[in-house]
């Protein structure tokens, strides 16, 4: 055989395997629906047809052991496409393992050559069995009915009666080989493409610089066609190497099913956000933690059916998958309705260890315990079985997310289950950013973070900013927006409290949003739009969570990448509060079971601490007494050309009687939290305002202990006795006894906190 | 050739150092830096090299020396590592050394706990000692020291 012919030979037998190994992924999938819809005809025959072209090329390239194998899958399928078998559970695993083999034979070829040593014999005789269990005794041998397919099998709808699904098959043309407009392109080649427009995207924002000292139309207009055909060539270069996470998700029903067989589980795959793109880099090192982190929810986290009836839940168990974007960051959450983690257990089981001691055991939250599971040499299964729990494995998948940038932890409900949550940053990619200053310095920020640029000036900032002991916050169409100093939260300078900043000339407030939260980081100047290339800071860099990366700008210096959700959680607790509550561990996420909440922290005139959610509020407000005037059963301020009843919470909540009957005789102020909009507004008088603080409120637990309607129970803030108080509530409970018009807010805020 | 090592050499503090000529991408003069706020006090800044953005060390920081003087600018000596490469700060820039391998000794008493931790043998020069810097060790995220402050660690 000349050489060349031998290439050609190699190219085939190239071409087979590359397509092969997409068309056993899809068989994979469409086995494991045909298993749970047994009806479906449409994945029987592309299952069929499938498999006939493994066997078909195959035999024509002198693998006969593969070919056998695949034969005598094709001859099961024939038989149930046939109608002459039913598909059942011993079916489907047969075929899996058909798939299973016919792929390490694939993998053999790959490397040897040829299709190996591998015993397949006894799969080929199983196949032959399950052929004649049903509808058998008709003396069929094996071999022969396949065989009448062989020349179109597709084509030749068999039974008359489903001769419908028939063509849409084949007008959806997937029949392997068929690949017009394709080519396979060698990733490594798509990244070093993928480079050469990160510094193409350099090269031009350097190019753009010049653009305005040079008066010249022609470079001008040269300028924007660069500026264009490299944006779009950028975007062009991008969607190259954008992937669907469903790709890797798409393995996991096939390793939940074994998997959950194995361990007598039943369990339920669902997803959200399969079509949800990440870079393809990205895609590849998540792809085994991810299935770790499946495993494991299966293996121990999901109980077996009889335990989970026992405890009134479903016999089947559900593993939950949902990806999205946020944040320039993909989020991927994968939780399971299981039993939760024992954080007992893991506590014994880390003082066993030696891996904390005795001290720290008693002092750490729920949080930590749950953390622990991601340290080298943890496991706390109680026998080793061959799927997890041999104590490697939580630690090398958070390794392996870090390594890539990313960020793991968990939430867990001990009876309702535990939640992985994996925030991967967009390492390999160009984005918008926003470019502020702030200390001298240039810092981007990414542009899906952000909702609109304010900008005060003179009476405005005066007018806009408000100080709570310190804590600046804004007031914006009606909300209030906690402010963050920039460079106070960097270490840049002092920073500026409250009071220093309503004394400025002028204020940038650029609005962000973080994990559904609304701040304004105050800049000392905004720049400009750019598009900037994202690059990863290096390992010395990786703890400090207020950066997502770096770029390089127009004049080849460094910028650094705010890390929008990092910078929003370093900064929790607004202002100057940051010495009395300390960051938490876990400031990655929302604590277990609570969600993550502004809250005002307030006392009453009988000295009651309580607080409710800043959202809630329009405006805090501070009135002279000379400014309160009395009205039939009340008093009332004069507010913004309407009239202001003011409250009295305490009235309220003992005798629903609410009107506030005037200050004491020494106060000379009255602090007032405006509630509502419009003619709905109230003033409710407190005594003082304490603090704006973060917190992560789990009402569960105190939700009994609260008898007053309008108090939704009690929690420790600061180690402190705290009542939320529940204002649409109270307002709906009471405000028909107050002549208020319209009488209450919208009762929508309810579910809030 | 196997008797002999050869050092990319430069100076800190007085202290005459070598790094394994192979670990070396490149030596360059000052380049412009941009501050990492929050970072690790040894992290001096990010410079931009062709393209790369690199994470320039203190040398002087890292070896618990005081700060050089401000007017002096420090010069960059690149070296490859597995997360990419790192510019190592210091002094001055030396020349490239061959030295034959039975020149080596201990590490001296004299050294800080730091430094000698840092230091992975050093060589006997005629006039002067060639202290041979660890660089893998130099340039890891040491434990010693925490990052921002800001992440929790279990750990602790």
């Amino acid at each position: 055989m000349s050489g060349s012919a031998a290439d050609e030979m190699d190219e085939l037998v190239k071409e087979f395997l590359v397509e092969s190994h997409e068309n056993l992924d899809r068989l994979d999938r469409e086995l494991l629906t045909l298993e749970q819809n047994p009806a479906s005809r449409d994945s029987l025959a592309s299952i069929f047809r499938t498999i006939h072209t493994i066997k078909g090329t195959c035999g024509f390239l002198g693998f006969s052991k593969l070919e056998a194998v695949a034969h005598a899958g094709e001859s099961l399928l024939s038989r149930l496409r046939d109608g002459a078998l039913t598909f059942s559970a011993p079916i489907a695993t047969a075929l899996l393992r058909t798939v299973d083999a016919i792929r390490e034979m694939l993998a053999e070829v790959e490397q040897k050559g040829s299709d190996g040593d591998g015993d397949y014999g006894a799969l080929v005789v199983l196949l032959q069995q399950l052929q004649g269990e049903e509808g058998g005794g008709k003396g069929n041998d094996a071999a022969p009915a396949p065989r009448l397919d062989l020349p179109a099998p597709a084509v030749l709808p068999a039974p008359p009666a489903d001769v419908t699904p028939h063509p849409p098959d084949l007008a959806d043309g997937r029949t392997p080989g068929v690949s017009d407009g394709y080519v396979r392109v060698d990733v490594g080649l798509l990244d070093r493409l993928m480079n050469l427009v990160g510094e193409l995207v350099l090269a031009r924002n350097q190019v753009l610089q010049f653009v305005p000292t040079v008066e010249d139309h022609a470079f001008t207009g040269t300028t924007q066609r660069l500026n264009l055909i490299t944006t779009e060539l950028q975007s062009s270069v991008m969607k190259t190497r954008m992937q669907p996470i469903g790709n890797v998700w798409d393995k996991t029903p096939r390793i939940v099913r074994d998997l959950a067989l194995a361990l007598g589980k039943r369990v339920r795959v669902e997803m959200e956000g399969k079509e949800t793109e990440l870079d393809k880099t990205i895609i590849e090192a998540i792809k085994d933690p991810l299935t770790h982190i499946v495993r494991n929810c299966v293996d121990h986290g999901i109980e077996p059916p009889a335990a989970r009836t026992a405890q009134g839940k479903p016999a089947e168990g559900r593993l939950f998958l949902r990806a999205f974007h946020e944040g320039g960051q993909v989020n991927i959450e994968i939780s399971d309705d299981g039993a939760g983690l024992n954080l007992d257990r893991i506590r014994s089981k880390a003082l066993e260890r030696s891996l904390i001691t005795g001290e720290q055991a008693g002092r750490m939250s729920d949080r930590e315990l749950a953390e622990l599971v991601f340290l080298p040499g943890f496991s706390t299964a109680e026998k080793v079985s061959n799927v997890s729990g041999r104590g490697v494995g939580m630690d090398v998948v958070k390794t392996n997310i870090e390594r890539i940038g990313g960020v793991v932890d968990l939430t867990t409900r001990p009876g309702h289950g535990t939640t992985f949550r994996i925030k991967i940053p967009l390492t390999l990619a160009i984005i918008p950013a926003l470019i502020v200053s702030s200390g001298g310095d240039r810092y981007a920020i990414p542009q899906v973070s952000l909702l609109e640029l304010v900008r005060l000036h003179g009476a405005q900032v005066r007018a806009g900013i408000e100080s709570v002991h310190g804590a600046a916050v804004c007031r914006l169409r009606g909300t209030l927006l906690p402010l963050v100093d920039l460079n106070r939260e960097l270490g840049l300078d002092e920073g500026a409290n409250a009071a220093a900043l309503a004394k400025r000339d002028a204020i940038n407030i650029v609005v962000l949003q973080a994990d559904n939260r609304r701040f304004g980081l105050v800049v000392d100047d905004i720049n400009d739009t750019e598009e900037i290339v994202v690059k990863s800071l290096g390992k010395h860099l990786k703890g400090v969570a207020a950066f997502a990366g770096a770029t390089i700008m127009g004049d080849g210096r460094v910028a650094l990448i705010l890390d929008v959700l990092g910078l929003a959680l370093r900064a929790k607790v607004v202002g100057g509060a940051s010495d009395r509550t300390p960051p938490r561990a876990g400031a990655g996420s929302d604590g277990a079971g609570g969600h993550r909440t502004t809250l005002l922290l307030f006392t009453l005139a009988s000295g009651r601490r309580m607080a409710v959610p800043l959202s809630m509020l329009a405006r805090l407000e501070v009135f002279d007494t000379t400014q309160v005037e009395p009205l039939a059963d009340g008093h009332v301020v004069q507010y913004r050309g309407d009239v202001l009843p003011l409250v009295d919470i305490e009235g309220l909540l003992q005798t629903g009687r609410g009107m506030w009957t005037g200050a004491d005789g020494a106060a000379e102020q009255v602090h007032v939290l405006v509630h509502g909009s419009g003619h709905r507004t109230v003033g409710l008088v407190v005594r003082r305002i304490v603090d704006i603080i973060d917190e992560s409120v789990d009402l569960r637990m105190n939700r009994g202990e609260s008898r007053e309607p309008g108090i939704r129970g009690c929690v420790i803030i600061e180690g402190r006795v705290t009542e939320l108080l529940d204002l649409d509530a109270l307002m709906r409970a009471t405000g028909a006894r107050l002549s208020i018009p319209g009488e209450t807010t919208s009762p929508a805020g309810e579910a809030r906190t | 050739m196997s008797d002999t090592r050869q050092f990319c050499t430069f100076c800190v503090q007085g202290f005459f150092f070598g790094v394994d000529v192979r670990r070396v991408q490149e030596v360059l003069r000052y380049q412009e830096m941009t501050r990492v706020p929050l970072a690790p006090p040894i992290v001096r800044g990010l410079i931009n090299l062709r393209g790369q953005i690199v994470t320039a060390i203190d040398l002087r920081r890292r070896l618990a020396l005081p700060d050089g003087a401000a007017e002096r600018l420090p010069m960059n000596v690149i070296v490859r590592s597995d997360d990419g490469a790192v510019s190592l700060l210091v002094d001055e820039i030396g020349e490239v050394l061959t030295v034959a391998n039975d020149a080596s000794e201990a590490p001296p008493d004299t050294l800080n706990d730091l430094g000698r931790e840092l230091i992975a043998g050093v060589y006997k020069l005629p006039g002067r000692l060639l202290l041979v810097l660890d660089t893998e060790k130099a340039i890891a995220p040491a434990t010693n020291w925490r990052a921002g402050a800001d992440r929790p660690r279990t750990d602790a």
